[in-house]
């Protein structure tokens, strides 16, 4: 398919200043999203932060009241017919005709594709199921499957042509360990052949194994965006020491600089921003202070969402 | 399979991907166990009315040609108009109400219309789509009635050259050319009902209640049309002539009703299938 330099070299999703309203309640608040080509973006956010609908708007669902958006360089939902063939959606869970088989419902998604190749259906629909694990389901009617295959059957629906993006909204959602690992491997192995994947979920641990960039929802609002690095750089690694003298331990802290030291029950606490750990650990000892053992805590995802957004990931906005 | 590969392959053919995307929802529509039945049911009221009418036509003595029932009992093929006649009515408006209280609030409803929007398929050629899958419906409805009349009247009565209300003869032939035309006639009626329908249809998420709207409609247009304090509103009624098919059984066709049909038919399938075009247009898809 011919692309012009220019949108080639556009992010894969673009927005600026995009806006919902539902009624008076304002569901997305000027978000300007920048994926770029090749990412795994994490977009992350409370249940009711305005994912799905920002995700309805990318794909012209719905209209913004006001922004732009675009994918693939080409404006949306005024390009949608031209560019949607290379996207692949999940949205807000599966949805198929319960009384069609597996098979039936994506011939029937392919159909509506008017570039779809009539001839190649058939076998591009059985590899599609086949990489999804459904094919021993695929002559049984929806409404046999179990909520897992449901969301196997909407996964194989995204994958029934090549796409360039993938955006896919919960997608492990009513899926066992083993579909979960089965899901982020897939994610893994198109990212790898060059698929931007846009990847929307509550599940911060699924995203931490998985993303490149992330984005975080709050109340409507994008409150962080950018790759998973740098984000991580806003957190302060933190540590634990366990030692049966937390006062004199504290003090020595404040000599190297370390500001935020607080006794914890059996040992202290405190962040150690640019003190490297060894230095601690060599000071207290030479202070005669007992070091029974030194933590290094990683701050998780979830660390970073209550830093960014000042309340616990399940408050919903 | 790279992306390379399958592009090249494609040429791009308009008539075809859009033939296969009718013929998708045609699928659908024929392969819903509801709708089969529906047709099932169409088809065996009129059998009801056969067997009614070989009873009584034992023990009644015939009226003078001009009652489309008794005349019945002279020619089978009678039997086809006066299914469509009684039918027409409640039983087929009821039967497209129920095809396009589906169509797109079905779809909407169980959240399919998300799917076939992002695959994508542009939204006038999703509803043409439709509109022309429910017109196939409103006549493959009529089709079956005319249908089960032949085949229930060669059944019953026998078939022959039949008489005209005008009192002339015409051959088996050209019998069933006119039943056939009656059914042409009742799909385009049905088919603006149906377009009423539609536009419906992209109002709400629930399929059940732009059925009932739909039938409600066209129970209210034939309540209106019996209302004679009424009768200057009467020629604007999309039902006012849906019952004229029977001058096809006139020697020769009197057409001019008919003709004026048709026109209405066409108004009202044209406005409705615009506003439902207004409508889905820039509708937000919430479900």
């Amino acid at each position: 398919m011919p692309e012009s330099q220019a949108s080639q070299d556009s992010p894969a999703i673009a927005s600026s200043a995009l806006t919902k309203h539902f009624g008076r309640q304002l569901v997305v608040d000027a978000i300007d999203l920048d994926v770029p080509r090749g990412a795994v973006y994490g977009f992350i956010g409370p249940n009711g932060s305005g994912k799905t609908t920002t995700i309805r708007m990318l794909l012209g669902l719905i209209r913004p009241d006001s922004g732009a958006c675009s994918l693939l360089g080409h404006d949306m939902p005024s390009a949608a017919t031209g560019v949607l063939p290379r996207v692949g959606a999940l949205v807000e869970g599966p949805a198929f005709h319960p009384y069609l088989s597996g098979q039936a419902n994506l011939l029937r998604v392919d159909a509506a594709d008017r570039r779809s190749d009539p001839e190649t259906a058939a076998s591009r629909v059985a590899s599609a199921l086949d990489r999804v694990g459904l094919t021993v389901a695929a002559a049984k009617k929806y409404r046999a499957y179990s909520l897992g295959m449901r969301q196997r059957l909407g996964i194989a629906a995204a994958l029934l042509q090549p796409r360039d993006l993938l955006v896919l909204d919960e997608p492990t959602n009513g899926l066992d360990p083993q579909g979960t690992r089965e899901v982020r491997h897939l994610v893994t192995e198109l990212a790898g052949d060059g698929t931007t994947v846009f990847v929307s979920s509550h599940l911060l641990a699924e995203v931490e194994q998985l993303c490149t960039h992330l984005g975080v929802m709050r109340a409507g609002r994008l409150v962080a965006q950018g790759p998973m690095s740098e984000l991580r750089a806003l957190t302060a690694t933190r540590f634990r020491m366990r030692t049966t003298d937390p006062v004199p331990a504290l003090a020595v802290l404040a000599t190297l600089g370390v500001s935020d030291g607080a006794p914890v029950d059996g040992g202290i606490v405190g962040s150690l921003g640019q003190v490297a750990p060894e230095w601690i650990v060599q000071a207290m000892v030479r202070a005669g202070i007992s070091v029974a053992e030194f933590i290094q805590v990683t701050p998780t995802l979830e660390d970073l969402f209550v830093q960014l957004t000042g309340e616990g990931f399940d408050v919903s906005g | 399979m790279s992306a390379a590969e399958v592009v090249v392959a494609r040429r791009p053919r308009p008539v075809r991907a859009w033939l296969r995307l009718l013929g998708s929802e045609l699928g659908l529509m024929f392969s819903r166990r509801r709708n089969r039945v529906g047709v099932g049911i169409l088809f065996g009221l009129v059998v009801l009315v056969g067997i009614a009418l070989k009873v009584s036509a034992v023990r009644r003595p015939r009226s003078p040609a001009g009652d489309l029932m008794s005349a019945v009992a002279g020619n089978g093929i009678f039997l086809g108009f006066a299914g469509l006649t009684v039918e027409i009515a409640l039983f087929l408006p009821l039967a497209v109400a129920v095809l396009a209280g589906d169509t797109v609030a079905g779809e909407a409803n169980q959240g399919t219309l998300r799917y076939l929007l992002i695959a994508p398929v542009a939204r006038g050629r999703l509803l043409v789509v439709k509109a022309v899958s429910l017109a196939i419906g409103s006549l493959v409805g009529a089709a079956v009635v005319a249908l089960s009349g032949v085949l229930t009247g060669a059944a019953l009565f026998n078939i022959g050259p039949l008489t005209t209300l005008s009192g002339t003869r015409l051959g088996v032939a050209e019998g069933l050319l006119r039943l056939v035309l009656a059914v042409g006639y009742l799909a385009a009626g049905l088919s603006a009902l149906a377009m009423i329908g539609l536009f419906i249809s992209t109002l709400t998420e629930q399929p059940i209640a732009a059925t009932v709207a739909t039938a409600m409609v066209s129970t209210l247009l034939w309540i209106l049309d019996t209302v004679p304090q009424l009768d200057w509103l009467h020629p604007w009624l999309l039902v006012d002539r849906w019952l004229s098919f029977v001058d096809l059984l006139r020697d020769p066709v009197f057409t001019d009703r008919m003709v004026t049909g048709l026109w209405v038919d066409a108004a009202y399938a044209a406005v409705f299938l615009a506003l439902a075009w207004l409508r889905f247009r820039d509708k937000d898809i919430t479900s």
